[in-house]
Order: structure tokens, then C-alpha cells, then sequence
């Protein structure tokens, strides 16, 4: 299991050298993968139906319960399949449509790492390692948008897609730990299976509205919809694989999987329903809006995606074998009219479907298998999309909640992605022939493979029903909570309000395509209206309060003058620092007296230097000055017998003295810049930070609320750490990470100041 | 920077230079059980190839060390983190140490372990930050004369 899903991360790693060694054909070289994986998925399908949910764990960090586990039940499982199918085909057609693309090498590595992510959320039963995945999908899926990274646009879309999904991510990542922290596990099993009271916990608003958010920016709701039919700037296969089965399909599967353990909140029936629906009917109006093939079916995604938040929402027996056979369908349809949207832009050079007639002469296969796909689509007999929408308005019919609207939202949404089926599948296709900036011909083997086999799918699944009842749609219902030997799919249910809904759609929507080329104008204005004040302005509104804000707050806290710098740092130190100082301790006023004159002298040796460091006018007295108190620390500390920070401080002192002089000769001699009121100014700063440092050393020494743990490191040093240097065996062994991390940062000081002095070498040389 | 032109500078250059070395290593490998370690080795290496720049300047530097400082970074960095693999390999607490009883001539034994392995990175990478910047400086100013 943590092979299948790291399998993608590890076939990344060499794609540019696979792309290199096999050229044209590297597509059906990387479809071996997902191919092998849904072989073995569905290999696992009996087994997991037979015996219900399994565990696999592998221990990552076992103390912290993060842990790469792996929950094989009959949601995961389905998700896998999908991803792993789809995926299969989609590297096929990624191979045909970007033939000869520069970066193919480059595209391969960042699909099949997203493929993995993707596999990994579905597949994870840690939460921290879903979360993990995740974000990964989140970046992977950033990288694929902006794949052409030259153009403006695609960059813009992938840091929308980029911000909306962190943005969410990050309140996911609170409603995890959370949910963790109340069912007293990160594991989804236990906490599926917990009795604890997760929904009369005090947290449980928050951590509900937390992981929502989360979500739905991932899956698309309204108001948060917004980014994916920008998303749509990323090459084709990409949005095929992003919308049919993998990113936003990332939120519903959250939500499916946490209804069973919060499906009887109040809260989330109500929400999800609602904001189901209305995606579900926006998503349906947007899409008949637009003419741009891949803008239609990404609204047409969106809708979608709002069913299915809303088919969990209600959460009935008929909405749950609704939602899983909605899922499938659509997962089929929509990669297919994916695929074929890209097949018609590489074909004719357009994307935009008013330009495009009467192709299905020239492209056969492509016209078949759009017809098929797109029936499916519109839900109409005996394609599987008739199916899933038949028991979705059947379960909007006896929702308990909303109970007046959804069924109106349903049936607005209905004749929205019939005329959208019809825009994809008729407008390019017949009619009269349309000149295209290409002359358009049959796509090549690799672009059909998808369409095909998904629109055939799409339409073997339709007639021969018990195939998906009792090999998806079951399992996914059982791992829903629901029912699953109750599940009966069947094309026709005799004469019911849901066929009559159906039927009224059908009328609709077909008036609507006929006069479309006409409405067409109308529906421009009206979009252009709604887009500037939907949610997608007020993106744009927070993004330039953020940047101007952001501008602000530099131009105050950063105006380039170091003074300024070291004033705002001492001052927010003293302040923060002071008051949970004062506040918690109180001001230690037992002033410790040197005990031999020796100290004391030493003390006062510093106290001298560092006058004479602040007031003298040569800049190198002022570096000995500063180093003499150096010394003088390296004094003490050999004085209370730390010879190994003695040695270290001198040492230091030495190599800073060397640095200072170094430097000292290009810097020009100390001039007076600033006047009297400003030096005052500094002189308070300075003794304010003195003092602060003097109480906190005094605090530290006085104020213990813990056993020292040096008594702890003396007595296990020799028996654990063999060696006699407490020093050194902290460093080097007890606490071997903290000295890691700090040769790192060694090393970047470096590495920084070295490039700082080489940009100023070549700047003068340029 | 151009080289001190003095002749007792340079003549006890050449003799404190390698005997600061030896020591920094000295220090080094007693480090575990008497004051010393890789921080301070480091400190003391860095402090005798700083002694050999000051006498011979830049070029000449350079030419001792053989290889650029900054490979010092990268190759102490490696060797830290390489420290760690024992420990996974053998299935235990990732930075777990390992202990090695090396024979030596004489029927003595020498402890041989991760941590020394890991002060070892400490050492090259302390070296390589100090050289990095101190030459890079240098030779700024060799470019500004």
C-alpha cells in the first residue's frame, strides 16, 4: 500500500529521463503505472467488500501519531479506482496533446506527483497525513495551472487556485486537530468509529466550520468557486484529471468520509445543503453563459460538485446511492468531454465552441463519443448520468431539509447542464461547417483512447446497472454509513415526480438551445454584470488591501535606516519581553553581590570597555573596546570553571575581532548624524534594553520551575553519551538535532554574506 | 588584502600554521570525554588558515586549501546528516548513537561513534563559514585596491 501510493512520487523522480529515452510514445510508458494500480486496486475491491474497512500502517513519527497509514474501505477504494483509471488515460492523452512540448519531461514529473498526492488523500487514515497530501495536491495542482508559465494569465489562475485552496487548507489543518484532539485520535478508523460525543463537544462548532472551509475551497462552493474555471488556463489533460476524479473531488471525499462520524450535526446538514444547492444552480446558470468549450464543462463541474456536497448534506439512504452513483457518473463523463474539448482546441485552434460547426464528418469517433459523454451529462436514458440524476432529484424530492428549495435549485440546475451538453456536444459538431484558424482532422490514437473508453463506460455502466451497484456504489454507501445491501440502481422506476422533473428539464432546456445563439448576447452582459460583483471581485478586493497594507507596513517598518531597525527590534523586545516579565514573575530586586574581588574587577573592567566602546571616535578603539568585554566574558567563564566556553569565547572574540577589521577599512570614520534629541533617544533605548537584560538573567537564575535537567545530562553522560564532556555530548549526541539545525544555519549565514559580498564585487565591476 | 610583508610574521606563520591545525584536531578527537569538540576545532582550524591568509595573502590561500571554502559547507553538511543513516539502517531512533571499539597497535581500543562522525560535519562546516566569509572578504578588498 505505501508503495502503491509512493509508487507516482518515485516514477516522478525519472520522468524526464523516461521522457528522453522514449520520446513521443513516454505517455503510454507512464499509463503503465496508474494501469498496474487499478489493476490492484481493483484486485483488493472483493477482499475489502467481503471483510469491510482495513487498516494498513507503516510508523513515521509513532510518538507525535503521525503515521503513513492507509484506510482500504469502499469510498477510498473508489476514489483510488477513479484516480488510478482516469489517470491512466489522461497521461495517454497528455502524451498526444503536448507532443514536442519543451517542458514534457517537466509536466510528467508534476502530474504524477499530483496523481500520487491525490492518492494519498483518499487513501490516508491519518489525519496529519491526509492533511500532508493535501496541501501536496494543493502545490502539485499550482504547478500544473501555471504549466505555462510564460503566459500572464496562467500564472494569475494557478496563485488564485493557489491562495483560495492554502487559504482553506490552512483552516482545514485547525478542524483536523481539532476533530484529532477530541476523538482523542488522529486515526480516521477511530475516529469514525469513536463513541465519544464529538458533536456535544465545545469545540464542535469551530472545528465543523474549520474543516467546511477547508472543503469547500477545495471542491469549488459558491462563494469560493470562483478559481476553477480559471483554472482552466492549465493545459487540457490537466483540467480533465483536476476536475473529473482528482483536486476538487479532494473535498468531496473529505466530506463523505467524515459524514458518518458528523453527518447528524444540524450544522453540517443545513450548510451543506445549502451551499450545495447553490453551487449546484450557479454552476448550472454560469455554464450555459459561456461559449468557451472548456468554461462550459468547468461550470458544468461546478454544479456538479454542489450536487454532491448537497447529496451528503441530506444524507438519506436514496441521497447517499445518489451521491455514489453521481460520483462515478460524472467522474466518466466529465474526463471524457474534457479530453474531447482539448481534442477540438488542438484540432480547429479555437476554444471557442461559436466558431466551431459541423466537424462531425471530420471527426467521427470524436462526435460519437462526445454524443455519448454528453447524454450522459444531461442525464438523460440509458447513460449512467440518467441514473445518478434521477435518484439525486429523489432525494432532493424527500430532503428534510431546505425542503421547498432544493428541488427548484435541482431543477434549475437540471436544464442548466442539458443546454451545456447540447453547447459541447451538438454546437461543434453539426450544423453548418465553420472555417477554424486549423484545418481540423481525426485525433491521434493516444487522444482517443480516453474519450472513448470513458464515453463507453459511461454508457456499458448505464445498461448494465449491477456492474456499478455492486462494485462501486454499494461498497461507497456501506463506507457512507448507509445501507449498502439496500441499493438497487435501475433505469426505469415507472412514471414518478422524478421523471416528470426530468422531462420538464428536457423541454427547457431544449427551447433554450434553440434560441441560444440568439440569448447569447443577453447572457454576455448579464455575466459581465454579475462578475463584477460576485465573489470573484471580492478576491481581487482582499488581494490589493493585502498588498497595500503589506506596502504600508514596509515602508514603516523597513525604511532603510539601520538605526530605525535596531530601535523597533530593541523596543519590541523590551515591551513583549518586559511585560510577560513583570506581569508573570514580578521584578527581582535581590541584586547578587560579587563574592571575590577577582569578579568584580573583571565586572568592572567591562562596564569601563563598554563606556569607552559608545564613546569613543575611532572606530577600531571601539572594536577593541567591544572585544576586551568579550574577553572579560571568557574571563568569568573560565572563572566558574566552563573551560569549553571559555575556549569558545575566545575563539569567537578572535574571529570576530578579524571579521570587524576586515571590514573596518571600507567603512568611512564615525560622523556625527544625528542630533542631541535622537541621541537621547538611543541612550533611553539602550538603557532599557540593559536593564531588561539584567532582570531577565536575574529572573533566570532566581525563578525555577522545573528540576534543572543539567543534573540529568551529568549523570546519564558517560553511561548513555560515553563521554566525560557534558558539553560535547549534548551537542553531539542528546541533543544532536538542535546542533544540525544550527550548522544549517551557519552554513546559510555564509552563504549569505558571501553572496552579499560578491553582488557588491560585481556591481562594481559592471 | 596584501599580504603582511613582515619576515618573522610569515617565518612563525609556517610553523604555527600546521602545529594549529594538528591541534585542531587534537581537539577534535578528544573532544567526547576533555574540553574540545567540533565547534572549537573548527574555531582554532579556521583560526590558523586565517594566520596563513594574513601572512600570505589570498592566492596563496587558496592554493593551500586546494579546494574552494564553501565545499567545506556542503561537505560538513553531508557528513552530518550521513551520521544519522547507521542509526535508521539498524532500525532505531533516527540520530540514535552507535559505538565502535577500534583496535589499536598496542591492544588499546579507540571509541569510534556516530556522534564523533557527526562532530566531524560540525568541524568542516564551522571551517567552511568562517574561510567563506573571511576570504570572500579578502578578496573584495583585493578587487577594490
Amino acid at each position: 500500500m505505501l508503495l502503491a501510493v509512493l509508487s507516482g512520487f518515485i516514477l516522478a523522480l525519472f520522468a524526464p529521463l523516461i521522457c528522453r529515452v522514449a520520446g513521443d510514445r513516454c505517455g503510454w510508458v507512464f499509463a503503465l503505472l496508474p494501469a498496474t494500480l487499478f489493476v490492484w486496486f481493483a484486485w483488493l475491491l472483493p477482499e475489502v467488500m467481503a471483510n469491510g474497512a482495513q487498516v494498513v500502517r507503516y510508523p513515521w513519527f509513532p510518538a507525535m501519531e503521525i503515521n503513513l497509514d492507509f484506510l482500504i474501505d469502499g469510498l477510498s477504494l473508489m476514489f483510488a479506482l477513479l484516480i488510478s483509471g482516469i489517470g491512466t488515460f489522461i497521461l495517454i492523452y497528455a502524451g498526444g496533446y503536448l507532443k514536442g512540448h519543451p517542458y514534457l519531461g517537466r509536466f510528467y514529473v508534476v502530474m504524477l506527483s499530483f496523481m500520487a498526492s491525490m492518492l494519498g488523500v483518499v487513501l490516508s487514515d491519518n489525519l496529519v497525513t491526509l492533511f500532508v497530501f493535501w496541501e501536496l495536491t494543493s502545490i502539485t495542482s499550482y504547478l500544473l495551472i501555471g504549466f505555462e508559465h510564460e503566459d500572464v494569465k496562467a500564472r494569475a489562475s494557478a496563485l488564485q487556485g493557489l491562495f483560495v485552496t492554502v487559504a482553506g487548507g490552512l483552516a482545514l489543518m485547525a478542524g483536523l486537530i481539532m476533530l484529532g484532539t477530541m476523538a482523542g485520535s488522529y486515526s480516521l478508523n477511530d475516529v469514525l468509529a469513536s463513541d465519544a460525543d464529538l458533536l456535544g463537544h465545545e469545540w464542535a462548532v469551530p472545528m465543523l466550520l474549520c474543516i467546511l472551509a477547508g472543503a469547500f475551497t477545495k471542491s469549488a462552493q459558491v462563494p469560493f468557486h470562483f478559481w476553477l474555471p480559471n483554472a482552466m488556463a492549465a493545459p487540457t489533460p490537466v483540467s480533465a484529471f483536476l476536475h473529473s476524479a482528482t483536486m476538487v473531488k479532494a473535498g468531496v471525499y473529505l466530506l463523505a468520509r467524515l459524514n458518518p462520524a458528523l453527518g447528524e450535526a444540524e450544522l453540517w446538514t443545513l450548510l451543506l445543503s445549502f451551499f450545495g444547492g447553490l453551487t449546484m444552480f450557479t454552476g448550472a446558470f454560469m455554464a450555459i453563459t459561456h461559449t468557451g468549450a472548456k468554461k462550459v464543462l468547468a461550470y458544468s463541474t461546478i454544479m456538479a460538485l454542489g450536487t454532491l456536497v448537497m447529496l451528503i448534506g441530506i444524507g438519506t439512504h436514496y441521497a447517499l446511492v445518489a451521491f455514489a452513483t453521481f460520483l462515478v457518473a460524472h467522474s466518466l463523463y466529465k474526463g471524457a468531454l474534457f479530453m474531447i474539448a482539448g481534442i477540438l482546441d488542438h484540432e480547429t485552434g479555437t476554444k471557442d465552441v461559436a466558431e466551431m460547426g459541423g466537424l462531425a464528418s471530420l471527426m467521427p469517433v470524436t462526435s460519437v463519443a462526445a454524443a455519448v459523454a454528453a447524454l450522459s451529462l444531461a442525464g438523460l436514458p440509458p447513460l449512467l448520468g440518467f441514473v445518478g440524476k434521477e435518484l439525486m432529484f429523489e432525494a432532493v424530492l424527500d430532503a428534510p431539509a431546505w425542503q421547498m428549495l432544493l428541488p427548484v435549485l435541482a431543477f434549475g440546475a437540471g436544464i442548466g447542464v442539458m443546454v451545456a451538453a447540447g453547447i459541447i456536444a451538438i454546437k461543434p459538431f453539426y450544423g453548418k461547417r465553420l472555417e477554424t484558424p486549423k484545418h481540423p482532422h481525426e485525433a491521434p490514437v493516444s487522444m482517443l483512447a480516453g474519450p472513448v473508453v470513458l464515453a463507453g463506460l459511461s454508457l456499458l455502466f448505464g445498461v448494465a446497472l449491477f456492474i456499478p451497484e455492486q462494485t462501486l456504489v454499494a461498497p461507497v454507501v456501506a463506507s457512507l454509513g448507509g445501507a449498502a445491501e439496500k441499493v438497487h440502481l435501475a433505469l426505469w422506476h415507472g412514471i414518478n415526480m422524478p421523471l416528470i422533473l426530468s422531462l420538464g428539464c428536457l423541454v427547457v432546456a431544449g427551447l433554450i438551445l434553440r434560441f441560444w445563439s440568439r440569448l447569447q448576447p443577453q447572457l454576455d452582459v448579464l455575466r459581465e454584470g454579475l462578475g463584477r460583483f460576485g465573489p470573484e471581485a471580492g478576491y481581487f478586493r482582499i488581494m490589493e488591501w493585502l498588498t497595500r497594507i503589506a506596502t504600508w507596513q514596509t515602508r514603516v517598518l523597513q525604511n532603510g535606516t539601520m538605526g530605525n531597525y535596531m530601535i523597533t527590534l530593541a523596543l519590541t523586545t523590551v515591551g513583549i519581553t518586559g511585560f510577560t516579565l513583570i506581569t508573570q514573575y514580578g521584578v527581582p530586586l535581590r541584586l547578587p553581590v560579587p563574592d571575590s574581588g577577582f569578579a568584580a574587577g573583571i565586572a568592572l573592567l567591562m562596564i569601563v570597555s563598554a563606556f569607552f566602546a559608545t564613546g569613543t571616535v575611532s572606530r577600531l578603539g571601539s572594536v577593541a573596546a567591544m572585544s576586551i568585554v568579550g574577553f572579560a566574558v571568557a574571563l568569568i567563564f573560565i572563572l566558574f570553571s566552563a573551560p569549553d566556553l571559555g575556549i569558545t569565547q575566545i575563539l569567537v572574540e578572535t574571529l570576530t575581532v578579524i571579521l570587524l577589521v576586515l571590514v573596518l577599512f571600507r567603512l568611512p570614520g564615525f560622523t556625527r548624524m544625528s542630533s542631541p534629541l535622537e541621541r537621547w533617544r538611543d541612550i533611553i533605548v539602550a538603557v532599557m534594553v540593559g536593564a531588561l537584560m539584567t532582570v531577565l538573567i536575574l529572573a533566570a537564575t532566581e525563578v525555577q520551575f522545573f528540576e534543572p535537567i543539567s543534573a540529568e545530562h551529568v549523570a546519564r553522560s558517560v553511561s548513555d553519551g560515553h563521554g566525560r564532556n557534558i558539553v560535547n555530548v549534548i551537542l553531539v549526541d542528546f541533543r544532536a538535532l538542535d546542533t544540525l539545525g544550527e550548522m544549517f544555519v551557519l552554513a546559510l549565514a555564509a552563504v549569505g554574506v558571501y553572496s552579499m559580498i560578491r553582488l557588491k564585487a560585481e556591481d562594481q565591476t559592471a | 588584502m596584501r599580504e603582511a610583508n613582515t619576515l618573522i610574521l610569515r617565518t612563525a606563520a609556517l610553523l604555527l600554521v600546521p602545529m594549529q591545525l594538528l591541534f585542531s584536531v587534537f581537539l577534535l578527537l578528544r573532544g567526547h570525554d576533555e574540553p574540545g569538540g567540533g565547534f572549537i576545532a573548527g574555531l582554532v582550524a579556521s583560526g590558523a588558515v586565517v594566520l596563513f591568509l594574513f601572512s600570505y595573502g589570498v592566492s596563496a590561500t587558496r592554493e593551500l586549501l586546494r579546494v574552494d571554502p564553501r565545499d567545506f559547507l556542503g561537505v560538513g553538511l553531508l557528513i552530518g546528516l550521513a551520521s544519522i543513516l547507521p542509526s535508521l539502517i539498524l532500525g532505531q531512533p533516527a540520530m540514535t548513537a552507535q559505538w565502535w571499539q577500534i583496535p589499536l597497535p598496542g591492544g588499546d581500543y579507540y571509541k569510534f561513534s556516530t556522534p564523533l562522525i557527526f562532530d566531524v560535519g560540525v568541524y568542516l562546516t564551522v571551517i567552511g563559514s568562517i574561510l567563506t566569509m573571511v576570504v570572500g572578504l579578502s578578496e573584495s578588498e583585493e578587487s577594490d585596491a
